[in-house]
């Protein structure tokens, strides 16, 4: 289940949506991680930039490599501006036991730093400005470089 | 004709190019200074697949596209 919203993310209702989904389906463990834009450097919020297509697929085989523990992810994330204390993104998995659930969350939420085509901008002035500092090139970056 | 559209920050329309691979586009782009930078730290996806070179033939209506880095979350 992967989920793109315009704007913050409405946690309450998407956690609670995602549990009540799947608390009787046996899994023992959900665990979620959820990024929430903090007040620092002077910004009025982020905003983000999302290639539909390819985080389709980059999910889809998240959600493949889950099943294998017997495992599912969840996740929603923002396109577009959030203000600060709203949140971005929530990443979740259900499995049957924590250790399965601990691991894949932590494997899962960084890959998803590394490999998630999202764009990040930090809102000064009412300006988007691209977080190149914060950004990582993706694999085989520069193939049309010199 | 293959389009090349260009993502997040480097905002700049997407284009037609007639080309058979993809390092054809390589020299389209050549003295564009404007892109170089994006050129440098971007990746290629084909048809929403990213590639790991340049020897790759291109059909008309491929869309390529140029991924400069991410940071989600």
């Amino acid at each position: 289940m992967l989920e793109l919203y315009d704007g913050p993310l409405p946690i309450e209702a998407i956690t609670n949506r995602w549990y009540s989904s799947q608390h009787n389906k046996n899994y023992g463990a959900f665990i979620t991680f959820i990024g929430t834009v903090r007040d620092e450097s002077g910004i009025e919020g982020l905003s983000f930039d999302i290639y539909e297509p390819i985080i389709t697929s980059w999910f889809d085989t998240w959600q493949e490599k889950a099943a294998t523990k017997n495992a599912i992810v969840v996740m929603a994330h923002s396109i577009g501006d959030v203000p600060l204390h709203h949140s971005s993104y929530i990443a979740g998995v259900f499995s049957p036991k924590r250790r399965v659930a601990l691991e894949l969350i932590d494997s899962f939420v960084e890959d998803f730093k590394a490999s998630a085509p999202i764009w990040k901008y930090d809102l000064i002035n009412g300006e988007r400005v691209y977080a190149e500092d914060r950004s990582t090139a993706l694999p085989n970056s520069g193939l049309l470089g010199k | 004709m293959a389009t090349v559209e260009f993502l997040g920050p480097i905002n700049r329309e997407p284009m037609d190019v007639d080309i058979a691979n993809l390092s054809e586009l390589k020299e389209i782009f050549e003295g564009d200074t404007e892109l170089e930078k994006w050129l440098e730290n971007s990746a290629i996806a084909v048809n929403d697949a990213l590639v790991s070179h340049l020897n790759i033939p291109l059909l008309s209506r491929d869309k390529i596209s140029l991924l400069p880095p991410v940071c989600g979350g």
